[in-house]
């Protein structure tokens, strides 16, 4: 069978749904392929975003979210914590998404803004002419399928292909992805009014735990740690672990597991004819691991763009330029900040870890962003923060 | 050989996502090993559930 378009969109995440909606918006033809036969599930995340950023993206149906919570606590490796409000706790706190309910959702947004949702169909690989991408092949429930597009959508997510197919390496080293498990976990015992992150080396070496609420008495708790560090089936081992130590009477309702890039902003998420967008582009904030929020952000940048390149005729790299300037401009610099944070947390030894924690004891953090509370670390462990000097004045 | 434990992947798509030679491909719930795979264990390290392994 043979399909023509505008763009197609492989993928239908949260990036790939708001690319597609955004130009089916703007009145392109768009077809959006999903490889699995459900949208949105199995999910592979902890689920958290922040809740002013998400509602100037979208209008959240209220069944998308799970729970809402008011702050956020960090407990150093000798247990001692220190706690965030939510609206300065930076993006990874406020709402706690249903992401099977979410993702769909925000697909049939996409299919109600006039784009065609195809599920269990996966790309196979580019068509090209002249060497030129011309659409995908795909095998739509295992039957070959030609979707002829000038422009295509990489959303593909942590497995993408799409830039690779375009000749975008976008191989993660070990180094830069995170290795996670997840159990959804019944206990008496949690506080749905917090996120909770727990460091250490011995909890998730070169990452961190988690316990995000998701309702009364019930949350994602999972950890993610480097790739570097890790050996097979080392998450799921920790995770077990962490579970004996800090919900031993958690009842485990639901098991999720995936790998989160950390490896900051990649060279180019654009080649003749492509844009990729989301986890595809590695568009994740390297020290939280959260990217649905980036991903939504350059989702309608990819879409808005996509209708002006399909204008003015030019779907070559340099006719899609002004995505690449713009993610940048928008997310980039965050996440290349974030990355050289990264870079710098996952040296840090466990006293390294309490020292830094317990030197914000004293002080009232509460009203801080990030960055503020970056600035009292630094002003109280100089020499510990030093190589971070540039990253905080 | 890189064999894969059915009964262990969880099917996340990490392994597929540091194959430096692209020889993974996840289908849904199934792990495609292509003839491309060098066999050189990267993905057996960065399985959260342990469900990838090199055997001679």
């Amino acid at each position: 069978m043979n399909m023509n378009c505008d763009v197609v969109v492989v993928g239908a995440g949260p990036g790939g749904s708001m690319a597609a909606k955004t130009a089916a918006a703007a009145g392109l033809k768009v077809v959006m392929l999903e490889k699995r036969q459900e949208i949105g599930d199995p999910v592979r995340c902890a689920e958290g975003v922040g809740k002013r950023a998400f509602c100037q993206m979208v209008k959240p149906e209220p069944e998308w979210i799970a729970a809402e919570v008011k702050g956020a606590r960090i407990y150093a490796p000798d247990g001692s914590r220190i706690v965030m409000s939510e609206d300065k706790g930076g993006s990874e706190v406020g709402y706690v998404l249903e992401r099977k309910v979410f993702d769909r959702g925000l697909a049939m947004e996409a299919a109600r803004a006039g784009a065609k949702v195809m599920v269990k169909t996966r790309a196979l690989g580019l068509l090209k002419e002249d060497g030129v991408p011309c659409g995908v092949s795909a095998l739509r429930i295992g039957e070959p399928l030609k979707i002829r597009a000038p422009l295509i959508i990489g959303a593909d997510g942590v497995e993408s292909k799409v830039g690779r197919w375009a000749g975008i390496d976008t191989t993660l080293k070990l180094k830069d992805i995170e290795t996670c498990a997840q159990f959804l976990v019944s206990d008496p015992k949690i506080d749905d009014q917090y996120t909770e992150f727990f460091l250490g080396n011995t909890i998730a070496p070169a990452g961190y735990a988690w316990s995000f609420p998701k309702g009364e008495m019930l949350a994602n708790v999972g950890l993610g740690i480097l790739g570097s560090r890790s050996k097979p089936g080392e998450a799921t081992r920790l995770l077990c672990s962490f579970m004996k130590s800090h919900f031993p009477n958690g009842k485990v309702v639901e098991m999720v597991v995936g790998g989160d890039p950390c490896s900051g902003p990649i060279e180019s998420a654009t080649a003749d004819g492509v844009m990729l967008v989301g986890d595809a582009a590695r568009q994740t904030d390297p020290l939280t691991g959260g990217g649905i929020l980036t991903a939504m952000q350059a989702g309608m940048i990819v879409g808005e763009v996509a209708a002006k390149a399909l204008a003015a005729g030019d779907l070559s790299k340099a006719g899609l330029k002004e995505y690449e300037d713009r993610w940048r401009a928008d997310i980039g610099g965050h996440l290349a900040r974030s990355y050289e944070f990264k870079e710098f947390f996952v040296k840090l030894s466990d006293k390294d870890l309490n020292q830094l924690i317990g030197s914000l004891a004293k002080e009232d953090i509460s009203k801080m962003d990030l960055r503020g509370m970056l600035r009292v670390l630094f002003r109280l462990n100089p020499k510990l923060l030093w190589e971070l000097r540039h990253l905080v004045i | 050989m890189l064999t894969v434990n059915r009964y262990k992947c969880c099917y996340c798509g990490a392994c597929v996502g540091v194959c430096p030679t692209t020889a993974l491909e996840l289908v849904e719930t199934w792990l495609e090993v292509s003839a491309d795979c060098k066999e050189c264990g990267i993905c057996t390290k960065i399985c959260p559930v342990g469900a990838l392994e090199v055997k001679a």
